[in-house]
């Protein structure tokens, strides 16, 4: 037989995950997104534990004072300390975060694949709803249900993955509508497979790509959200915190005590930064093309 | 072998004395990748007189598509780097400045291109496209230049040109919008006209037509054509000298006639010795694999029949009634339906163990929907299909299902039929395991058991479709398809997608694995000449219906409907002695199946020509 017929040159590849890590390794940016995110979640995990002051624990002495040795971050409008608060008030912000946005996906892409695969009047029902709920403003529309649903974190978190939901739902049907047409699902169904496995094993891992950047950036809108519910008293509920009540409550003091705002607001900035990174670097390392 | 109204045209003499209209030397282009320079094209070189016909052939990755951007500067200028010298009538087009550049684009030379349904601007009318190029380029006014794009669209025989200057580019057909192309090369009367895989998109009958077309403009305009392709059919046809490049390198130019008949080089003779030739089959009883040819010594191995494996006297393993499929047509607000695209129209075949059915035809004739018809990919709308014991079109989903092991289906384009996120051998045992025919133990085996029989190498499994050739990609599809044990194999253009020394192997392959699983095909394919070669019977359809079938050799030699002769004149032999011929232009379109309402499909008969050669009678 003759060998015109060349393969490119091959790595030896070993197993999946080995080489989705390895990528992941060599990604440096992604490396930085993941230190960032982890440095946070570890100091969001062990605040019970860390030897910090009482985060909501006010003090009349202590009121608004600029970073010193004593308060490494300075103090807020009641006196009390924002090191605690901030570490204290990651737990709320990237619980809203990261749970908001597993709402979103969770229901929004089984939506999205369910429309964009079997269409006709399925379709039509699911798009035509995921329209109405895109016309509305995505904060109004948390504002509305978490009022509607009661002032708590975790009905907040509810509100914002809700309220997040239909975007995954049209992105996942859009890139649904492009994978199906190619050949090698018609294939599987030529050898047998039922619609779910299609489904999650030919249709999922192939629109996940652009999902997964969509979710990261979520992420980011879902914190200041929760931020936005806080002030309204929607959210996480005073005295606890989170970075974005504390953000609200330091707006009314830009001039007198900056640092009430420079924290959580750099921490907001970095966090998105860290999933932002992360998302594009996961979604390099999960795609096998990329060499 | 071809009846067709062939005229013998004069021969033109290429006065080789004057001067090039283009002279290419050392050509070398280089591409950035990763931080290093990495060359495409090596040191071509080659001269186009004028007049004549250059062809560049040679298969995917070969340099002959970059050869042409180089020559047009078309190439992103920050990663590309070109080198040599590239004269056109005595000017380096490397040397001149990007603007001067564009005064020669499109008007010292043209260009054409492969896909005519992307290559127009589909908001402009066509009749604007062109007359923009004349008052650009030659400075006429309006009404001139609208009265000068008639004209050409006369010339290039667009039927009715006048009336059709305001039609937008939807509106015509793929063949009729390369036309469209062609006169809007033209427009600037060029000296030179780069035609890259100009017909490759194209239907066979509208492939000749345009290769008519462009042979008979050259001789009203005499200028000169450098035509890139990769088929050896059209280079015979069209080309007064070749050049055959491979892997970034001219590896051998001369006469079109010299390369065909005393090719030098083992490549030239691996490449010709792969191509299929129409008419190669007429002594022979049983399909023959291809020739094999090593490429480092150009010796042939003679091919082999491969006889025998056809048992006629069983019930068929697959036996098609009156089978019919149509899409309805919907239209206006509630959708009601208008009409109905009548895609498969009373199709009957049978196809017995280890037999090659092919069914030929056009795009939109109705062989893939017949294809998926009986696999109930797409629903057919009635009919019967036995198969193997199954009443396919009763089946619910459960039997449906099971049925999928005894049917299996390649796909045409190995780049989409893999699924790029699954490794190679979860690809091929997932079938396996699907179907619960074995542990995973005995799926492993067999995954490299299955690698193994399409010839490739049992450690591949642990990878990704995209690190393997195109070729490659087509035997994993292969192994897939074989891994449930099917009695049967819908091959829809399974080789159409290959590079031509690709498809000569993976039809071995084919025969091969025919002969040791006695497998039954179902060979969709436009292809003639790979369906004269592999196939036991071949069906013609036409519009949705077979209007002729029967074995093989009866088919061929004795075509006895008028669209089976029109289809096998069309096709272009690989034999340059051939050149001269004109096929008369035409321009006939392919009709379209879609149909009205009331259109009821009229009573088909068929006469018996010989035995099991039937063919359909008005």
């Amino acid at each position: 037989m003759t060998t015109i017929d060349q393969a490119p040159p091959v790595a030896a590849v070993k197993r999946d995950k080995s080489r989705a890590w390895r990528k992941m390794k060599r990604n440096r940016s992604a490396l930085v997104g993941a230190v960032i995110v982890l440095f946070f979640a570890i100091l969001a995990v062990s605040a019970p534990i860390l030897p910090i002051i009482d985060p909501v624990a006010t003090s009349w002495t202590a009121i608004r004072k600029a970073p010193s040795a004593m308060y490494w971050l300075g103090t807020d409008d009641l006196g009390r300390d924002i090191l605690s608060r901030m570490i204290w008030g990651a737990r709320a912000s990237l619980m809203a975060g990261v749970f908001s946005v597993a709402i979103a996906v969770g229901i929004g892409v089984p939506f999205g694949l369910i429309s964009g695969y079997f269409g006709g009047w399925v379709d039509m029902v699911i798009s035509r709803i995921t329209e109405a709920l895109l016309a509305m403003p995505f904060l109004i529309m948390a504002i509305a249900l978490a009022a509607f649903l009661g002032p708590s974190l975790l009905n907040a978190m509810i509100a914002i993955g809700l309220s997040a939901m239909p975007i995954f739902v049209r992105l996942t049907r859009g890139q649904v509508l492009a994978v199906k047409t190619e050949d090698y699902v018609e294939g599987a169904r030529a050898v047998g497979l039922n619609h779910f496995e299609i489904i999650v094993r030919y249709i999922l891992p192939n629109v996940f790509a652009p999902i997964i950047v969509q979710a990261t950036l979520t992420i980011a809108t879902a914190i200041i959200a929760e931020a936005s519910l806080s002030f309204l008293g929607l959210g996480q509920q005073p005295p606890a915190p989170s970075w974005g009540s504390m953000l609200n409550v330091a707006k009314n003091f830009l001039s007198q005590a900056p640092w009430m705002a420079m924290w959580p607001g750099a921490a907001i900035f970095l966090v998105v930064i860290g999933f932002n990174l992360l998302g594009d670097g996961l979604r390099d390392a999960l795609d096998p093309r990329e060499a | 072998m071809t009846e067709a109204p062939n005229t013998e045209a004069p021969k033109t003499e290429i006065p080789m004395t004057e001067k090039p209209v283009l002279s290419v030397r050392n050509l070398t282009t280089s591409f950035l990748v990763d931080g290093e320079w990495k060359s495409v094209v090596r040191d071509v070189s080659f001269d186009v007189h004028p007049g004549e016909t250059v062809a560049i052939v040679g298969e995917s990755g070969s340099g002959k598509s970059v050869t042409s951007l180089s020559i047009m500067r078309l190439l992103a200028a920050n990663v590309s780097r070109i080198e040599g010298s590239i004269m056109l009538s005595g000017r380096d087009l490397l040397s001149i400045s990007e603007k001067e550049m564009r005064g020669v684009r499109g008007n010292d030379v043209s260009m054409i291109f492969q896909e005519p349904m992307t290559s127009l601007n589909p908001i402009f009318t066509i009749g604007r496209q062109i007359s923009e190029v004349l008052t650009r380029h030659k400075g006429l006014t309006k009404s001139q230049a609208r009265a000068e794009t008639v004209r050409l669209l006369e010339k290039v025989r667009i039927p009715n040109a006048g009336a059709r200057f305001d039609d937008y580019p939807h509106q015509f057909s793929g063949g009729m919008r390369q036309r469209v192309m062609i006169a809007m090369a033209l427009a600037s009367k060029p000296k030179l006209l780069i035609a890259d895989e100009p017909t490759t998109a194209l239907d066979v009958t509208i492939q000749g037509q345009i290769l008519d077309l462009i042979k008979v403009l050259q001789e009203e305009e005499g200028m000169s054509v450098l035509f890139i392709t990769h088929d050896m059919g059209v280079v015979a046809e069209i080309a007064d000298r070749t050049i055959v490049m491979y892997r970034g390198e001219a590896v051998e130019s001369g006469p079109t006639e010299e390369i065909f008949h005393h090719g030098k080089h083992p490549y030239t003779r691996a490449l010709l010795s792969a191509v299929p030739r129409l008419g190669s089959m007429q002594d022979r009883k049983w399909p023959t694999r291809f020739p094999v040819v090593d490429i480092n010594t150009g010796e042939t191995a003679e091919p082999k029949e491969v006889a025998g494996t056809v048992d006629t006297r069983k019930t068929p393993v697959l036996a098609v009634k009156n089978l019919v499929t149509r899409f309805a047509v919907r239209s206006g607000l509630f959708a009601t339906q208008t009409g109905a695209v009548h895609a498969v129209e009373n199709v009957s075949f049978e196809l017995f163990q280890g037999e090659t059915l092919s069914l030929v035809g056009e795009s939109g004739c109705g062989k893939s929907t017949t294809g998926r018809s009986i696999m109930r990919l797409i629903e057919p709308t009635g009919g019967e299909v036995a198969l193997d014991g199954y009443d396919v079109l009763r089946l619910d989903q459960t039997g449906l299902r099971d049925m999928r092991k005894t049917i299996q289906m390649i796909f045409q384009d190995p780049f989409s039929s893999l699924n790029p996120r699954m490794t190679v051998g979860a690809a091929i045992s997932e079938p396996f395991v699907k179907h619960k025919l074995g542990n995973a133990k005995e799926a492993k085996e067999k995954t490299a058991d299955l690698l193994r029989k399409v010839g490739l190498s049992p450690d591949m499994a642990g990878r990704y479709p995209h690190e393997f050739s195109g070729g490659q990609r087509q035997r994993i599809a292969i192994a897939r398809a074989l891994s449930l044990d099917p009695k049967v194999i819908v091959a829809d253009e399974s080789v159409s997608a290959l590079d031509v020394s690709i498809k000569a192997q993976v039809c071995n392959l084919l025969l091969d694995l025919q002969q040791s699983l006695n497998l039954a095909f179902l060979f969709i394919s436009h292809d003639m000449a790979v369906v004269e070669r592999v196939s036991h019977r071949v069906a013609v359809m036409y519009l949705g219906e077979i209007v002729e079938i029967g074995p093989r050799a009866a088919v061929f030699d004795n075509p006895q409907h008028p669209y089976t002769k029109k289809l096998m004149a069309a096709v272009p032999v690989p034999d340059p002695a051939r050149r001269g011929i004109r096929r008369g232009i035409s321009n006939d379109e392919l009709k379209s199946p879609v149909r009205g309402m009331d259109y009821r499909p009229p009573k088909r008969e068929y006469r018996e020509v010989s035995a099991g050669h039937m063919v359909q009678v008005a």
